[in-house]
């Protein structure tokens, strides 16, 4: 359980995120939809504290992040593709990372295998295409066992079958109990996986809703999502 | 399907278990385990610490047969210091060491590591000091072993007017302790600079201003004012002080210039675990 309450974070003159308050439930898929420059990667980074809002704050689980006993095992996290030094193996970061949290080393094969990198374990993490960087990211969101998942863009650089592999696994997470968010500006990605969805414009809520209902209330997910968003992209061409 | 979940469910019980057996969380051993894990799985780490071992004992070996070239008057062999002329190799292996710290911290701003380590370790004051606690241990480890190797190599090369020092005269092996300790107090002050700058190349600058530049700017102040400064600074306090078994005029003694090494380190790591956590990752 994710609850976000009146965040707010302003990078010197922009307003990034703009008093937004939702709630992130167990049992399902929430999607995380905006234009680009919404303010969804801003608000992932302060649900996992590496930012630091100007007022409000997250709570996980009733707990803030900083004061997780073991964060790894509470929220599982996926903020970039590359988040691990190019030159050190694929099992050597999940390991380093383990070793943080004091998980152990059956979980790294565990989770080399459920991402489908084992193969790919001794390599170095530099060499890796994207769509293996993102499985080496999810990996590590799972090295815990994590009843919270946040995962920005996790369909990035796959291709058609990982696509439908996150898709499942993010599906079967959600089915075990878990608390699943994850971002996308792919509309389509967003109403075949997700059940819940938050979406924001200029860092402000514009609707806490499910698929179903925002679909519903405009033919289909596409044309709602514009309505709701209209006015508030900040990067719109003509033609 | 329902066999998978199952066995799934009897998985996270067991992790529930074990996180319930642990019940403390995560604290400095646990950090320090991935720390370590971290700094001896990037090769960067290895080709520096062979690096920095084979300019300490090669400069010795050159050191101590210039030594013999050199044409050393009667009047300065009682002030020659053969203990001291074995280290010329800190030169380059300050540099050495002080670069992993820096390179320990600015990689991982520079890949986004960073941002996998505080979302596993949110105290990131604890996770600068298992760093600093991790790479001191190696780097003073890595710094004794080729000091000693340094002073045992370069010793033996001297074939000069001045005899070579042995570890039984007086003050020679807490020069050649020292002069170990010194590079991993170098290293303390990168981690420092690299936690504070964030930026690889930006922090070896810094790490380059602390050693060599200042020192150079303080000269044309005239030789008065250069005596009072430079002995404070940290290249100078290991040639002049850790190093020297004959005392330096205008030179710190031993004990108080190594306590004021550690005095920079200690106040490196506090800017930098100050500025870690209050800027966004």
């Amino acid at each position: 359980m994710i609850e976000a309450r009146g965040l707010v974070k302003r990078y010197r003159s922009t307003l990034a995120v703009d008093n937004l308050s939702f709630d992130v439930r167990p049992g399902r898929v929430t999607g995380f939809l905006g234009p680009n420059g919404a303010g969804k990667s801003t608000t992932m980074r302060m649900i996992v504290g590496l930012d630091r809002p100007d007022t409000g704050e997250v709570r996980i689980s009733g707990k803030r992040y900083a004061d997780l006993r073991w964060p790894l095992r509470e929220v599982g996290a996926l903020l970039e593709a590359k988040a691990f030094h190019p030159g050190r193996t694929v099992r050597a970061h999940l390991a380093a990372l383990a070793a943080s949290n004091a998980i152990s080393g059956s979980r790294v094969i565990e989770v080399l295998e459920m991402t489908g990198i084992e193969k790919a374990a001794g390599r170095r993490a530099g060499n890796l295409s994207l769509g293996m960087s993102q499985r080496l990211g999810i990996a590590a969101a799972l090295l815990g066992d994590p009843g919270v998942l946040v995962l920005d863009e996790p369909v990035n650089g796959l291709d058609p079958e990982g696509v439908r592999w996150i898709r499942n696994l993010l599906q079967h997470f959600a089915a075990e109990g878990r608390a699943v968010l994850i971002s996308s500006h792919l509309i389509s990605e967003m109403a075949q996986t997700a059940d819940a969805l938050i979406v924001i414009g200029r860092g402000r809520l514009l609707a806490q809703t499910t698929v179903a209902r925002l679909a519903a209330s405009a033919g289909t997910l596409e044309d709602a999502f514009f309505r709701l968003t209209g006015g508030v992209s900040d990067y719109s061409g003509s033609l | 399907m329902p066999a998978t979940s199952a066995s799934r469910a009897t998985s996270r019980q067991s992790h529930r278990r074990r996180s319930e057996r642990a019940r403390g969380g995560y604290g400095f051993g646990t950090v320090a385990r991935m720390e370590w894990r971290k700094l001896r799985t990037v090769r960067s780490t290895w080709c520096i610490v062979g690096i920095f071992a084979a300019g300490m004992v090669g400069v010795a070996i050159v050191a101590a047969s210039q030594q013999h070239s050199a044409s050393i008057s009667a009047a300065a062999r009682g002030s020659f210091d053969p203990t001291r002329n074995g280290f010329s190799g800190l030169l380059l292996g300050q540099l050495l060491l002080g670069l992993l710290g820096v390179v320990t911290v600015t990689t991982e701003f520079s890949s986004g590591m960073i941002r996998a380590t505080f979302a596993a370790v949110p105290r990131r004051s604890l996770v600068l000091g298992a760093k600093a606690a991790v790479l001191g241990g190696v780097a003073l480890a890595v710094g004794e072993l080729c000091a000693f190797a340094a002073f045992f190599a370069g010793q033996a090369a001297v074939r000069g007017p001045v005899p070579p020092a042995t570890l039984g005269q007086a003050g020679v092996l807490r020069a050649v302790l020292m002069a170990g300790a010194y590079p991993a107090l170098v290293a303390l002050i990168g981690l420092g600079l690299g936690a504070i700058i964030r930026h690889t190349a930006g922090a070896i600058c810094a790490v380059v201003a602390v050693l060599f530049v200042v020192p150079l700017l303080v000269t044309p102040l005239g030789t008065a004012t250069k005596d009072a400064v430079v002995r404070f600074l940290p290249e100078q306090i290991a040639t002049l002080s850790l190093t020297a078994v004959k005392p330096v005029v205008h030179a710190l003694p031993p004990v108080p210039a190594l306590g004021l090494l550690c005095g920079y380190g200690a106040a490196a790591l506090a800017a930098g675990a100050w500025s870690l956590g209050r800027r966004d990752a």
